[in-house]
């Protein structure tokens, strides 16, 4: 059974102009010690997939259908002290993106990651705590003596590895990291994703990673989802996707990413402007700025169906064609 | 050669002091300074795309803002076609920008939200008194067909604000292009887009170099852009420049171990293959006190003695092939030491 399997998740925001669909019909699911990448652009919906699975919704923000399950329980119907108290932290946790804001500026470091561990694990006293929060700033490659410092003495780097100590305190099964590199210089990057491979592999975790840049994603992940305007347009085993990508999104999106070995070329774009999710192109809402939109595409919506035996789903009018 | 250069710098320096307080300074008998751009020298040849990469804090952009004086060099010298402006009075400086361009980082502080896109793009040839209002608002309407904001009409009497960031920076891309200016420094131009729309903007850049024979300064912290963009690179660390070579070069058979590490820490779009598990230790140092010898000695994986007592100088292995590094023995490094000899 899947661990984090979502079903049909809308989630919108209310604005004085009307809902904005930032997620509409989402549909993916997660084996245990699984790799989900999550990929698109800004306001793709990527970030409120994560904020609705923890149930941390801006206000505004609403889950109008759907379900999450994960393990036994539907998160979508369970009440608030029972996420705070079981989900949250423990079963699930977040690495929020900008390392630069998600620690507050005026508590030292090593007490936000005991308080964390504090207040979700009741039992715990304060001495084990410290001890705890010791140990996770060596996992992650910090003097543990830097547990007292305040975040503005920390770099980037370090910062981003503080949030990840964080989001480990409680042993979660789950961690979503939203990106994780961004921000962050190159090699600093290319550390901070090596220390979550590392982590993912000792701790047996199963991780969503959410990012822009697709390839992150090839380095990390083993399944990908690739959003466009709140909706999957292809999901699927990352080998598959990235060697032959189905959808003219997803082939834009890995066109845009050339890769330092290969030789000069030119890159490929798409053409055209990401959509208003207010008011979203009707039919397929990539088709306004598609190559190969049909008729059809303008009207219907495509369905998001397996092409393959091995999960490779594509929500296309041509591929449903061929 | 001299001919093909369309801006030279040699030795260019910039110190920004810090600010203590008068009793630190009096007390301690000494000024604080950022070492931004240390003694650093390159040129940028007739129609070529140059590539100026690092990661942040390296001096890049301070690079690219001394150029176009935008910021006063410390020290070092500034050529325009052979001619040494780094002394150019204000006002005679203005009349060379019309020849020299910058399209800046962030499209969203770089351009007025008070003015409308026509105004904009108009404002170059207004400092630079080009034309009457009537060819003005001709070059306006080409410059806005040249970045394919068509058609320009419904774009000319828009605001900034009313504009997308893709569509922000194609204005950007347009007043700095309006001037039809020899040599355009563009500082992170796409960093802050969309990576939908960054291919497009690039394409656009590159296609407009082309088109009106300029020289391109591009700075980047994206190596894998900048490999598909530019035709030489020079790789900069801590205000210095640590290699400089055609691109090929750079990306295939880097000498300094900065390079290396920087090129192996680039994520490639490809599930197949598996780089080099090799990542560097830390973080960039701070630029107020640079580490002595090679400024990389701290996070250098081969560092000897030498690194930590000698600055190296930057030395050409063969092809226009420069490298800063102590520890370098390349077959024609040992020729070029025997025909020196």
């Amino acid at each position: 059974m899947a661990l984090l399997d979502v079903q049909n998740l809308k989630t919108y925001y209310t604005t004085l102009r009307g809902f904005v669909k930032a997620v509409d019909e989402v549909d993916f699911r997660i084996e245990k010690g699984e790799a989900l990448g999550l990929a698109g652009e800004s306001g793709c919906g990527k970030t409120t997939v994560a904020l609705s699975i923890l149930r941390i919704l801006p206000s505004g923000g609403r889950i109008v259908e759907g379900k999450i399950l994960f393990k036994d329980d539907d998160l979508v119907q369970l009440g608030e002290t029972q996420i705070r108290k079981n989900i949250r932290w423990k079963g699930i946790s977040i690495v929020f993106q900008g390392a630069m804001n998600a620690l507050n500026p005026v508590y030292k470091v090593g007490d936000q990651i005991i308080e964390a561990i504090l207040t979700h694990e009741s039992d715990v006293s304060k001495r084990e705590a410290t001890e705890r929060a010791q140990k996770l700033f060596e996992m992650v490659g910090i003097e543990p003596s830097r547990a007292d410092n305040y975040p503005h003495e920390f770099s980037g780097g370090m910062r981003q590895r503080a949030l990840i100590a964080m989001s480990l305190a409680c042993n979660p099964e789950l961690l979503i990291a939203d990106e994780p590199g961004t921000a962050l210089d190159v090699i600093v990057q290319a550390q901070v994703l090596k220390l979550l491979r590392e982590l993912k592999t000792k701790l047996n975790l199963t991780m969503i990673l959410i990012t822009h840049d697709l390839s992150i994603i090839a380095e990390t992940c083993t399944k990908t989802a690739i959003m466009y305007a709140g909706k999957i347009v292809e999901y699927g085993d990352i080998t598959a996707i990235f060697k032959e990508p189905l959808h003219p999104y997803a082939q834009g999106l890995l066109g845009a990413f050339p890769s330092i070995r290969a030789a000069r070329m030119r890159m490929e774009s798409i053409p055209g402007y990401p959509p208003d999710l207010l008011d979203p192109p009707t039919g397929c809402r990539f088709h306004p700025r598609c190559s190969y939109a049909m008729d059809v595409c303008k009207k219907v919506e495509p369905k998001l169906v397996d092409i393959s035996k091995t999960e490779h789903r594509v929500a296309c009018h041509l591929i449903e064609k061929a | 050669m001299t001919e093909d250069k369309v801006v030279e710098v040699k030795r260019l320096v910039k110190w920004f002091p810090i600010r203590k307080g008068f009793l630190y300074t009096f007390l301690s008998g000494r000024e604080l300074f950022v070492h931004a751009v240390d003694d650093i020298s390159f040129e940028v040849r007739t129609k070529e795309i140059f590539g100026l990469a690092g990661e942040s804090g390296s001096g890049k952009t301070t690079t690219g803002r001394l150029l176009l004086r935008l910021t006063e060099p410390t020290g070092g010298n500034i050529y325009f076609h052979n001619q040494d402006i780094t002394k150019t009075s204000d006002s005679d400086m203005r009349g060379l920008r019309r020849k020299m361009q910058m399209i800046f980082q962030d499209p969203y502080e770089s351009l007025n939200p008070r003015m409308l896109i026509q105004d904009i793009v108009a404002e170059p040839l207004r400092v630079q008194k080009i034309g009457n209002e009537e060819e003005v608002q001709e070059k306006v309407a080409q410059g806005l067909e040249d970045v394919e904001l068509i058609p320009p009409e419904e774009f000319l009497h828009r605001y900034p604000h009313e504009l997308s960031g893709g569509q922000r920076q194609r204005v950007a891309v347009a007043r700095a292009f309006v001037l039809n200016p020899e040599f355009i420094v563009a500082d992170e131009p796409v960093s802050m887009l969309d990576v939908s729309i960054r291919a497009e903007i690039l394409n656009l850049m590159t296609d407009l170099v082309e088109k009106f024979g300029a020289s391109f300064l591009y700075i980047t912290h994206d190596l894998a852009l900048a490999r598909h963009i530019c035709n030489r690179l020079a790789v900069m660390y801590l205000g210095k420049i640590m290699e400089k070579a055609v691109t090929e070069k750079i990306v295939y058979e880097p000498l300094h171990p900065y390079t290396s590490a920087l090129i192996s820490a680039v994520p490639v779009p490809d599930p197949t293959t598996k780089r080099a598990e090799t990542v560097i230790k830390g973080e960039i140092p701070s630029p107020v006190n640079p580490p002595s010898g090679c400024r990389f000695n701290t996070r250098c994986p081969i560092a000897e003695e030498v690194c930590r007592t000698k600055e190296p100088p930057l030395i050409d292995y063969g092809d226009e092939h420069y490298a800063a590094c102590h520890l370098i023995r390349k077959p024609q490094w040992e020729k070029h030491m025997l025909t020196k000899h």
